[in-house]
């Protein structure tokens, strides 16, 4: 029988932590992109438009993460789209990301004083322009933290997406626990490299804030 | 022809009727003050004025242009009158020079070198052009409403509301700005202002309209109204017997 070192299981495990990261990646910068999306319909001044976005927001709120990966990957399989792992990853993580941020991010847009709105309407301003000369500028200060503490959610929720036959960091734990039979180490280190890649991030956050807070401490 | 021509207006707020038909037309060059009770719908009806608040009968028109809920309508009405509020609403992440330049080279296309002139000019006016670089929050109360008010008028607006822009100051700041507005009437600026300030009322305006539960109670020039008030509210209002 072969033996293992801890630097063997170490070595496969970081080397699938690459994908881990990659599609933690992917997730928060699609998401970003649809997230803010999301946040235009959801603050549009349409109400149907409106209503879409919510009920969007609620849907992917409301149900786990791994039920959205089973149907973007076994649905559309019955549907006769042949989806490889990889893709109905990413596609899940990113319309779930986008759900979240958007909602987060609508938070701190009404988090802006309403006189904000009124003072650049009465200069003639249409919405766009408010949202991207006067609203935007000023939420992003108080969306960051909390934009980059969901980051940690986001590599968190790629461990989800081993259940569908992605490897990542998750699924090569499993696969080299079932070579060296030693699941305490194997599942301890994976662990560990999770925490390696939130707890920088989450204490990213916490500065932020901090920082931030100073910033605009008047207003 | 009127300046601004309000008509029948009517605003409600679900089932409260907060403006019950106010007629009122205001002549070039006009300072109108509006006093009364809170509540009695004297904001409203400035916020009516610019479309911050959507009427709910009746019509207003501003130089020819009328108060529609559209875009496009709403636009060029704001254009023609410049707003002042009473809590400053600067935006705080620009500079002053910043938030007077802004909307010209937003709304008006204006080429930047000339909104950043346009901008001095109207800092200087309101006797703030030292303070171009600094931000909105390293100013007093008092210089912040005059940065608004420089604000308003890079847009060059045919008439301003003032929604009670002393009412947030504290007493100390309120003559440097009145000073300022005192200034604009002299030069022929129209000016609709709502105001507890009423000697400044009495000193400035060419009349004052009174206003008591959603309707213009009473109105006239500055001494007929505060020196001879014919309605037993206004008597009251004014805390004479």
């Amino acid at each position: 029988m072969t033996e293992f070192t801890l630097w063997d299981i170490l070595r496969n495990l970081l080397l699938a932590t690459r994908w881990t990261i990659v599609l933690s990646l992917v997730s928060f910068v699609g998401g970003g992109l649809v997230g803010l999306l999301l946040l235009f319909l959801r603050i549009s001044a349409h109400k149907a438009v409106r209503i879409f976005a919510r009920c969007y927001i609620e849907l992917f709120q409301g149900t786990p993460l791994l039920m959205q990966l089973f149907i973007a990957f076994f649905g559309l399989g019955l549907l006769g789209v042949d989806v490889p792992a990889w893709l109905a990853a990413g596609l899940a993580l990113i319309l779930w990301t986008a759900a979240f941020l958007a909602e987060i991010w609508r938070g701190c847009v009404e988090a802006i004083a309403k006189g904000q709105w009124e003072a650049s309407a009465s200069l003639g301003m249409g919405r766009l322009q408010q949202m991207r000369y006067v609203i935007l500028p000023q939420a992003m200060k108080i969306a960051v933290p909390p934009t980059v503490g969901f980051s940690v959610q986001v590599v968190k929720g790629t461990a989800l997406t081993s259940i569908i036959g992605f490897v990542e960091l998750s699924k090569a734990g499993t696969v080299v626990t079932n070579a060296t039979f030693q699941p305490f180490t194997v599942y301890g280190l994976v662990a560990l490299i999770y925490f390696a890649l939130c707890w920088p991030l989450s204490r990213s956050s916490q500065m932020l804030e901090r920082k931030l807070n100073v910033a605009h401490r008047n207003h | 022809m009127s300046l601004i021509e309000i008509t029948e207006v009517r605003k409600s707020f679900g089932s409260t009727e907060v403006l019950k038909g106010i007629n009122l037309d205001v002549q070039p060059g006009e300072v109108i003050a509006i006093i009364g009770k809170s509540g009695s719908g004297k904001s409203t009806l400035l916020r009516c004025i610019n479309g911050l608040e959507m009427i709910s009968g009746g019509s207003i028109s501003v130089a020819g242009a009328q108060l529609l809920d559209d875009q496009l309508h709403l636009k060029t009405l704001r254009l023609k009158v410049g707003m002042i509020f009473q809590q400053f609403n600067l935006f705080p992440h620009l500079t002053v020079g910043g938030n007077v330049i802004l909307s010209q080279t937003v709304v008006k296309k204006t080429a930047k070198p000339a909104a950043e002139a346009m901008a001095r000019r109207m800092l200087d006016r309101v006797g703030l052009g030292h303070k171009f670089d600094a931000y909105p929050d390293e100013l007093s109360g008092g210089q912040q409403q005059r940065v608004a008010i420089a604000r308003a008028l890079a847009m060059e607006p045919i008439a301003l509301l003032c929604d009670e822009i002393t009412s947030a100051l504290d007493p100390e700041l309120v003559a440097e700005v009145l000073a300022v507005v005192r200034e604009l009437a002299a030069e022929g600026m129209t000016l609709l202002m709502v105001t507890h300030e009423m000697k400044f009322a009495r000193d400035v305006c060419s009349r004052v309209v009174f206003m008591h539960q959603g309707r213009v109670h009473e109105i006239g020039p500055p001494d007929a109204v505060f020196s001879n008030p014919q309605t037993p509210e206004l008597k009251q209002f004014l805390g004479v017997h």
